[in-house]
């Protein structure tokens, strides 16, 4: 709250005429700095109408720094002038002095010095009159007065573009009476207090008005990453269908589990430099089931278990390299091999976890990515068994075009014969990422924005609540 | 998956009748192919190289369709074509069938022992009385491009070299020599050139010298030439001038030389039973049951009606009579067919996979969950990140290298879940302060007792970014996790935490934390020089603990 002193002396003034003050004038009047006024302006503003504040704005005249130099000590060029003494001064001398250069052509195109040059010992300066009229000083002294309105503009602007004088806009505010005017100022209270509500004394005071346009305050709480809570969901759909979760902490794979075992061949494109991410320590996988990597071995170079087989050199030493998974079908295979070992009994599996590819990165594709994988094995399962299954869990994710968004298929024999499974026995997959749902859900453009260090944390706050319904 | 450009009219003029491109691409759709864009060679400059070098280019409008990886006889017009007509039974399935020249002894290609040192095997084969048009030669090209960037894997499998018969003489001899005591006119040439030179030669060409490699350091360089010792071509490189195909050539000379033998063969079928009506090799045949197709596939059709539907895919079929036996008949261009599994796709497809009715597993299963959730910072980062800018030593972290990482970001699989959430600070300097962020997700150390060398540990870690480091911030969401996880406050069979030394944290702010007396991680103030490393400003405190115990 301003100074009550200068606020109650503010209403007393306004009181007495008829139609406002203005607050500059006022503020020259008290004595006091404008932002005194400007003050009071403002607390009386915030109790109400009891005043009514137009903000105006004028221009006016001042002194830039150089001007009130030269309002001082003179300008340039009568200084100039007055440095020189009868017998006249070598120019290189009075280029010495700090006015010497500005004030020198100055006061030539005034004529009040010339030069001779051929004097000996270098170019010399006279003066040409006696005394000189410091017109420039003279102007500048009467914009300090306030006296700008004696001046033409022609000389205003030149003084201007000399740099010495300067436009300033100033803000005043035109105070009149408001609605509730009066010269007395009651305080207003911003909120009840447990005193009040104890001694009753709320019934006396006035409260200040809500403004119910503004936000209220953020609660502090913490925040799920959208990925997670999008994860959460999928989770969820999964669970309801009766699937078992694989664990899949494992994010470096042998290319055995990851390509081999998967009937994939060696010299298949996705097993290539640009797609996968091999590495180089640890580099090779040592342990394997070794008679279920002969049968692999075979199939592969030899076929066998009704297949062809692809007929080539398989070789082991490509079946070690390690690599970050690029799929959790990795896991899968895994899974169902060990399933294999023991009595076998129908199951449905899920994962939802990070994999890896080699890519050239852009707004929809990262290096690293979630999939999600689903995959259901049974006796005599068909084709209609899988999209059957496909259709119960899109529908529950509520995604209309389905088609595009995942890959699904009927594990090939030559994988599944190998590990061991009985003979009519099929395995259902399918699999999608979860970054793409998402996006969508989230409506976010570019992956980059979504995961990784780059992510949006205004996002990761403002993100609702995931409900896979569109 | 692959993409094959064809010409809109030129294919609908194949197929006997235009379509909208809705209907085509349903009818893509139901043959297994996807319609992937539509487009103009004009449009194709205008997007990758600008409008104005546009300007001039062909408007006709083009097609791309995407086709399956394994179906290299899908790959150019006039196998489309085929498959699609046969398909929609405009068309009989063709067989195919070799067939002896009219005069004289069969072509003969002699292949000598030095080949074994760089590239041992080689098939050929002739086309006889073919007639090229522009478009005709065009795709015969592309096919050879197509195959040689798919199944031949950039021509390091398997290279195809196409003369014109007429222009050369048989017996022809595939050997293998020095490069200096190669000499010809290569492809598009006016002079000679030994092989030598053409290394050097070709070294800038935009095309060829991605192909340079695959027989630069070898000792003997591969050579065709025909009984007058005119090179035909020196694989994988590049034909010679004097045979090469024009608009006029009648008799096609093919030779794939390769270094799988297989797939040399398939691509010699793919290239001979494309452009023509004969055979050079005898297709293969396969019985199967019905009972097998409608059990997989979940319907019930009879035999004969499976039989129809595998012809229409171009593997023509008859019902033996015996019981529900079905002959089938696989022609050379299908070379993905090798399990009775990829028979049954194909009645599966000819079916119409929207035709099959749907059906719901009757698997009995209850569901499990494994415990724990993650979150969402990058696995890689660089070795600066897990071990320089955190004040450690690299080989002191277990950490597991890639080796054919694109940039310093995939350099190592992370140890530590700190660097990432330091990372994302930076990144969102502008929001409020203080920044609170947590992760629990694994990292990966090198670990010998598993099979691949490595395991994943699932990690809890959090940072708190101020003004002031909270350090009793950080200190009270460790109590508080404990508390969630029913450890108590107490050394000995609960949690503890005793001050420690570590470079990575502010000396005399650092403590470790002890879990029934076991070291499971470290808290404290970072040190100003980790902070400065990640270009932060703040003072930071953080938390990383192994929560594998607790799982």
């Amino acid at each position: 709250m301003a100074d009550t002193g200068v606020v109650e002396t503010l209403l007393r003034l306004i009181e007495k005429v008829d139609d406002g003050v203005d607050s500059l004038e006022v503020a020259a009047s008290l004595g006091v700095d404008h932002q005194v006024i400007v003050g009071a302006v403002k607390s009386l503003q915030a109790l109400g109408d009891i005043i009514s504040a137009e903000l105006r704005s004028s221009k006016h005249w001042e002194l830039t720094e150089e001007g009130t130099e030269i309002a001082e000590q003179g300008s340039h060029e009568a200084r100039v002038f007055s440095s020189i003494p009868l017998e006249g001064l070598a120019q290189s001398e009075l280029m010495k002095l700090s006015f010497g250069k500005i004030g020198f052509s100055k006061a030539m195109s005034n004529k009040w010095i010339r030069v001779d040059k051929s004097h000996e010992g270098g170019p010399r300066i006279f003066k040409t009159v006696e005394s000189i009229d410091d017109q420039v000083r003279e102007k500048l002294l009467l914009v300090k007065k306030a006296n700008t309105a004696q001046l033409e503009e022609k000389e205003k602007n030149e003084l201007k573009k000399r740099k010495l004088l300067s436009e300033v806009t100033v803000k005043s505010y035109w105070i009149s009476k408001g609605i509730s005017f009066s010269t007395t100022i009651t305080k207003q209270e911003t909120e009840l207090t447990p005193e009040m509500v104890a001694n009753g004394s709320w019934k006396e005071k006035k409260f200040k008005p809500y403004n119910f346009e503004a936000m209220g305050v953020a609660p502090d709480c913490g925040h799920l990453h959208p990925l997670m809570k999008v994860r959460t969901q999928f989770r969820q759909i999964f669970l309801e269908m009766g699937f078992t979760e694989m664990p899949t902490n494992n994010f470096i794979e042998s290319s055995f589990w990851n390509f081999d075992s998967l009937f994939q061949p060696q010299q298949h494109p996705a097993r290539d430099q640009h797609d996968t991410f091999f590495l180089s320590d640890p580099a090779l996988a040592h342990e394997f089931p070794q008679d279920y990597l002969e049968r692999v071995k075979k199939v592969h170079s030899e076929g066998g278990f009704g297949s062809q087989g692809y007929k080539y050199d398989w070789k082991i030493e490509e079946a070690q390299k390690n690599i970050l998974r690029t799929h959790t079908t990795a896991v899968s295979a895994r899974m169902l091999y060990k399933l294999a070992q023991q009595k076998f009994t129908p199951v449905k599996y899920f994962s939802i976890d990070r994999v890896f590819r080699n890519e050239t990165l852009d707004a929809t594709h990262l290096a690293e990515f979630h999939q999600i994988e689903g995959v259901v094995a049974d006796y005599g399962l068909t084709l209609g068994d899988l999209m059957g299954i496909l259709h119960q869990f899109f529908t529950k994710l509520g995604l209309k075009k389905w088609v595009e968004v995942g890959n699904s298929g009927v594990f090939r024999p030559e994988m599944l014969l190998p590990m061991g499974l009985p003979e009519d026995v099929s395995v259902i997959a399918w699999g999608l990422s979860l970054e793409r749902p998402t996006m969508i859900k989230y409506g976010i453009n570019n992956i980059r924005e979504l995961v990784g260090h780059k992510v949006n944390l205004q996002m990761v706050y403002d993100s609702p609540i995931c409900r896979l319904e569109s | 998956m692959p993409t094959v450009g064809v010409k809109r009219d030129l294919l609908f003029k194949a197929l006997g009748r235009t379509y909208t491109d809705e209907e085509f691409d349903e009818l893509c759709f139901e043959f297994g192919l996807e319609l992937d864009e539509i487009t103009s060679e004009k449009e194709i400059i205008s997007r990758e190289q600008g409008d104005s070098k546009a300007s001039g280019a062909s408007d006709t409008i083009l097609y791309k369709i995407d086709v399956p990886a394994n179906r290299y006889d899908l790959l150019c017009l006039e196998g489309l074509v085929r498959g699609l007509q046969v398909f929609k039974n405009t068309l009989e399935a063709p067989r195919y069938r070799r067939v002896s020249p009219s005069s004289g002894e069969p072509q003969k290609l002699v292949i000598t022992k030095e080949t074994a040192a760089v590239r041992p095997h080689a098939v050929a084969a002739v086309l006889r009385n073919i007639t090229f048009t522009q478009e005709r030669y065009d795709s015969f090209i592309e096919l050879q491009e197509k195959l040689h960037q798919n199944i031949c894997r950039k021509r390091s499998l398997v290279a195809i070299g196409t003369h014109d018969l007429d222009t050369i003489s048989g017996p022809f001899t595939y050997t293998a020599k020095p490069p200096g005591d190669i000499s010809f006119k290569p492809l598009n040439q006016t002079k000679e050139y030994t092989a030598t030179q053409l290394m050097s030669l070709y070294k800038t060409d935009s095309h060829l010298r991605h192909y340079l490699h695959i027989i630069e350091d070898k000792p003997v360089y591969p050579v065709i030439y025909d009984s007058n010792g005119i090179v035909l071509s020196m694989p994988p490189i590049i034909n010679g001038d004097h045979s090469k195909i024009t608009l006029k050539t009648k008799n096609v000379f093919i030779e794939c030389t390769a270094t799988d033998v297989t797939k040399a063969k398939i691509v010699l079928d793919m290239m001979v039973t494309m452009f023509s009506e004969y055979c050079s090799q005898p297709f293969t045949k396969e019985k199967l049951s019905s009972e097998f197709i409608n059990r997989k596939v979940g319907i019930n059709e009879s035999t004969e009606k499976i039989a129809q539907l595998l012809t229409r895919m171009c593997l023509l079929s008859q019902a033996t009579g015996v019981g529900d036996e079905i002959e089938v008949e696989i022609p050379p261009t299908r070379s993905d067919i090798i399990h009775a599994c990829d028979i049954m796709e194909d009645a599966a497809m000819a079916y119409g996979f929207n035709n099959i009715p749907r059906t719901t597993p009757r698997t009995y299963t209850v569901a499990n969950q494994v415990p724990g959730f993650s979150s969402a910072c990058l696995m890689c980062c660089s070795q600066e990140d897990i071990a320089e800018k955190l004040a450690k030593k690299i080989s002191e972290t277990k950490a597991v290298h890639i080796s054919n990482p694109k940039t310093a970001e995939f350099q190592v699989a992370r140890t530590t879940l700190l660097p990432g959430l330091l990372k994302t600070i930076a990144a969102n300097r502008k929001m409020p302060l203080p920044l609170k962020l947590f992760e629990i997700s694994d990292v990966v150390l090198k670990d010998e007792t598993k099979d691949v060398g490595a395991r994943n540990s699932r990690r809890f870690c959090a940072v708190y970014y101020n003004k002031s480091p909270g350090f009793e911030v950080i200190h009270g969401l460790l109590d508080r996790t404990m508390q969630l996880l029913e450890v108590k406050s107490v050394r000995g069979d609960g949690y503890h935490i005793q001050a420690a030394d570590d470079s990575t944290f502010f000396p005399g702010r650092c403590a470790e934390i002890f879990v029934r007396g076991k070291s499971v991680g470290r808290l404290g103030v970072l040190h100003p020089d980790v902070i400065n490393r990640f270009e932060l400003t703040m003072p930071c405190s953080a938390l990383e603990m192994d929560i594998e115990p607790f799982l």
